[in-house]
């Protein structure tokens, strides 16, 4: 209780955001709970959407850490813009690199078979 | 402000405790902690960037070789990589808790919670290590030493056991030491960052007017943590 007095005397002085216990332990719920998701549906055979679900999972486990642990919700808004702009180019970074290379690793293999000499 | 109980730190010119450590080319407390966050967010930014090389060779490899990935994936014990997971989460648990105490000007919570980080980054590490030795030891390196012993082949399932050996089985480990080792090396990092905050909380350096290294360290441990909670599943449940 007198903690709480505390916080909200402290954060408008110094504009910062007290994270309650409360928060801090759901949000350690919630990952660990997800992290024991990720796992049981890794065992459920979805063929090419375990990938996403995987990253699905992950992608919100980053979030919770990013908006609680990292206070991100209670912060001026450029620094959540700088986290989700680098965010987003490493995502198109991957993506137009791995689509690339899809789109194009079949024909380099099925040249490679051409030119390579018959075996015995 | 009788709750910020420091009385001995306040200076003979009657400063605020705090503005011990304003630089002198900032106008004010404010104005410091506002830049460094700044300044924290755009190298975060940048780490972000700094890990993404390694996941579009991993993005890459895996598209064309996902039988090899799949394979490889079963000298990993998921069972470790949870476990870190878990350990990683309880270190940022703590690193969060660690904020919350200096900006509550709460000493000794401060000093247990920074405390109890830098203890898991080092189990976190201590599984680490047997992960790799077990490993090396089998034989799993990177690259073309990767040979794998008889012994850790007739440790797989029965129907991985079937199938060949991938020539490329090295490809597989080279990223995945790429990716764990700069991950270690980062929490090698964040654990010496921890060091120098036990030492300075002891001091007495942090008030609720100033705890900006604690803040910026914690920021940049849960990086690490959110690192990890891509190469968990990525890495190990393929």
């Amino acid at each position: 209780m007198t903690e709480h007095s505390h916080a909200s005397a402290a954060a408008p002085e110094h504009g910062t955001h007290v994270m309650p216990p409360s928060v801090l332990l759901g949000t350690a719920a919630a990952l660990m709970a997800l992290t024991v998701l990720t796992v049981v549906t890794s065992r459920v055979d979805l063929g090419e959407w375990n990938v996403v679900l995987a990253l699905a999972i992950a992608c919100t486990k980053a979030a919770l850490v990013a908006l609680f642990f990292m206070h991100l919700k209670y912060e001026n808004r450029f620094q959540l813009v700088v986290l989700a702009s680098a965010a987003l180019f490493a995502a198109l970074f991957v993506a137009f690199v791995v689509f690339d290379t899809v789109q194009y690793q079949p024909d380099i293999r099925a040249a490679e078979t051409q030119a390579a000499p018959k075996g015995p | 402000m009788s709750d910020h109980a420091h009385g001995h730190a306040a200076t003979a010119a009657g400063r605020p405790p705090e503005e011990r450590f304003l630089a002198h080319h900032f106008p004010n407390m404010e104005a410091q902690l506002e830049t460094s966050k700044l300044g924290l967010w755009l190298f975060l930014g940048s780490e972000v960037l700094f890990f993404s090389g390694l996941f579009v060779a991993y993005g890459v490899y895996r598209a064309n070789h996902y039988a090899l990935f799949h394979y490889a994936h079963h000298f990993l014990d998921w069972r470790m990589g949870a476990l870190n997971t878990v350990v990683l989460v309880g270190s940022s648990v703590s690193a969060a808790w660690s904020v919350r105490c200096a900006q509550l000007g709460q000493r000794r919570g401060l000093r247990i919670s920074l405390l109890l980080t830098l203890l898991l980054a080092g189990v976190f590490l201590v599984v680490k290590y047997f992960e790799y030795s077990h490993k090396l030891h089998s034989g799993i390196a990177w690259g073309a030493a990767c040979k794998p012993s008889a012994e850790i082949l007739a440790s797989l399932p029965p129907a991985v056991q079937a199938l060949p050996v991938p020539k490329d089985l090295g490809t597989f480990f080279s990223i995945y030491y790429l990716m764990t080792g700069l991950h270690g090396i980062h929490v090698l990092v964040g654990m010496g960052l921890y060091v120098w905050l036990i030492r300075r909380a002891g001091r007495g350096d942090f008030v609720p007017g100033y705890y900006v290294p604690v803040d910026s360290v914690a920021l940049y441990w849960h990086l690490v943590d959110m690192i990890w909670i891509f190469l968990f599943p990525l890495l190990y449940l393929i």
